[in-house]
């Protein structure tokens, strides 16, 4: 059996600390990914989600704390331990001025595989990613939703069991934003781990199955979706009161209803989301 | 322990392929003006160790070029590291540090030969051809191994472009003067020929040009050249975990 087989966790991360000079990026950070499971990493700006993930990519030294990967310490054997995952990183960190296909050739080499292998890869993730006529373009022309699909197309070449994604829908248009979803659920479908850092609260509420809420450099909250709204309630009320929209949050709508008509303000009634529950335990709006 | 240098070789290959034709444009205007001010206007009748001072400058150009070209392989990591953030790419990729060094200290050195061939046919236009034999490659190519090892490291070490350009500018450009690139350090004073005997510019220079005018040259060169290169490059593979936050 292999060592990473009778592992529940794909990714174990264990009070992880990071300092940058006297500001606290990361402290105390602990979580462990199930297998297949998509792990949305919530936070504003700052927070400490690209520094995690910058961590357990070996980008960056922490402190202290424990990572593992697929049961392997990045510690005891670095190489076999970056294996396993793939990176899209926030900026789009490709060579702009070679082709789709030699930046993923690039790639191939870099893990080691061979010539035929990274061939026949490329024509299947390019394909998947609806870049198949793109092959022999510079990068430089491609769309900045293109330059992404690209980036994810480089992280999974090598077949990585688990793939961290970086904020990667930043600056892309709604739309694209959520052809790019498809392409992570499908990434899920085929059986790789997903961890995600966002500060889209739609992203993660759409994509994740389990959401970390990051607050200046700790997790404050880690559960799916569902049950972070859930303990908040299920519908909410906002009203303008004093020039600021308040919240109030019920367990029925009938309660919601009851406690809207003694309000002289207007008011929405409308569901619970995810940034109700972020807002509930952080006091801060993720922007 | 070295696997995936090749990938890194390649990326800097499909670079320079490129690029080539701008890069040996480039590489031609310094050497020319080199050739024409010096060489050919104020050198003309001016005879050094018996040769003509067109004669006594392209080997010194050549070693200068080896320096200069293979320490320009900092540049092209400090663009993929500070702007293009390429160099992230290697840091998560399963490879050794030893591997990442020597895929880019190789394509320093490639520049490096590329460039120094430019010389040469710069030189045979001037009708000057010497003798370019294996001890001229040699002292060559561990030229360019040293200056290519300290640009990756430096590379590592420096926080901005612009730390780059100071490297160049205190360091570089000096030795590319003082190194016996235009002149036998002979004609200076005792103490800066002492100095001067420190800088590997200065032994890649003698033994190119001992080698180009086919006289035997000395071994300690040589030993000096190789030393320094081994260090240069353990320098550069000790550096690379510095470049992580």
């Amino acid at each position: 059996m292999n060592r990473a087989d009778d592992k529940s966790s794909m990714i174990e991360v264990q009070n992880l600390r990071k300092r940058f000079g006297s500001y606290t990026a990361l402290d105390g950070v602990s979580f462990q990914v199930k297998p297949g499971e998509i792990y949305s990493y919530l936070g504003p700006n700052g927070a400490g989600k690209t520094t995690t993930i910058r961590i357990l990519t070996g980008l960056a030294r922490r402190d202290s704390g424990k990572v593992r990967l697929n049961g392997c310490s990045i510690d005891d054997n670095p190489l076999e331990y970056k294996t396993n995952f793939g990176l899209v990183p926030q900026h789009t960190n490709l060579d702009v001025d070679l082709s789709v296909e030699e930046n993923l050739v690039i790639h191939g080499r870099l893990y080691g595989m061979s010539g035929r292998e990274i061939s026949a890869r490329i024509d299947e993730l390019l394909k998947e990613m609806e870049l198949g006529n793109k092959r022999k373009i510079t990068v430089k022309k491609l769309s900045g939703g293109q330059k992404r699909r690209l980036l994810i197309a480089r992280a999974l070449l090598h077949h990585p069991k688990i793939l961290f994604l970086d904020e990667p829908s930043v600056g892309l248009d709604p739309a694209i934003r959520r052809s790019l979803w498809g392409v992570i659920k499908k990434i899920k479908g085929d059986g790789a781990t997903v961890f995600l850092t966002t500060h889209y609260i739609e992203e993660a509420e759409f994509l994740a199955d389990r959401v970390a809420f990051l607050d200046a450099g700790r997790i404050v909250a880690d559960a799916r979706p569902a049950d972070l709204m859930a303990e908040i309630g299920t519908w909410a009320i906002d009203i303008l009161q004093l020039n600021r929209i308040q919240s109030f949050y019920f367990r029925t709508r009938q309660e919601a209803n009851q406690w809207a008509a003694s309000q002289e303000s207007e008011f929405t009634l409308r569901r619970v989301s995810l940034e109700d529950a972020f807002l509930a335990k952080t006091g801060k709006k993720v922007e | 322990m070295i696997r995936g240098w090749s990938a890194v070789y390649f990326r800097e290959m499909l670079i320079l392929r490129r690029r080539l034709f701008r890069l040996i444009s480039a590489w031609s205007v310094s050497p020319l003006l080199y050739l024409i001010a010096f060489g050919y206007a104020m050198g003309k009748g001016i005879s050094i160790q018996g040769h003509t001072y067109i004669e006594f400058l392209i080997p010194g150009l050549a070693a200068m070029s080896s320096m200069t070209q293979s320490f320009a392989i900092g540049s092209e990591i400090n663009i993929a590291r500070f702007y293009w953030h390429i160099f992230e790419e290697f840091q998560a990729a399963p490879i050794s540090n030893t591997a990442y060094v020597l895929g880019e200290v190789l394509a320093g050195m490639t520049r490096a030969l590329l460039a120094g061939c430019v010389i040469l046919v710069l030189g045979a236009l001037f009708d000057v051809v010497l003798s370019y034999g294996p001890s001229f490659w040699l002292a060559f190519l561990l030229n360019s191994l040293i200056f290519s090892s300290l640009a990756v490291g430096l590379a590592m070490l420096i926080k901005s472009h612009a730390d780059q350009a100071m490297v160049t500018s205190f360091v570089i450009t000096p030795m590319a003067f003082l190194g016996g690139t235009f002149f036998p350090i002979e004609h200076l004073p005792h103490w800066a020929q002492i100095i001067l005997c420190w800088l590997p510019l200065t032994h890649a220079a003698n033994a190119i040009r001992a080698s180009s005018f086919n006289e035997a040259p000395q071994f300690s060169n040589y030993l000096i050249l190789v030393s320094l290169g081994i260090l240069a490059f353990v320098f550069a593979v000790m550096t690379v975990n510095r470049a992580r936050d």
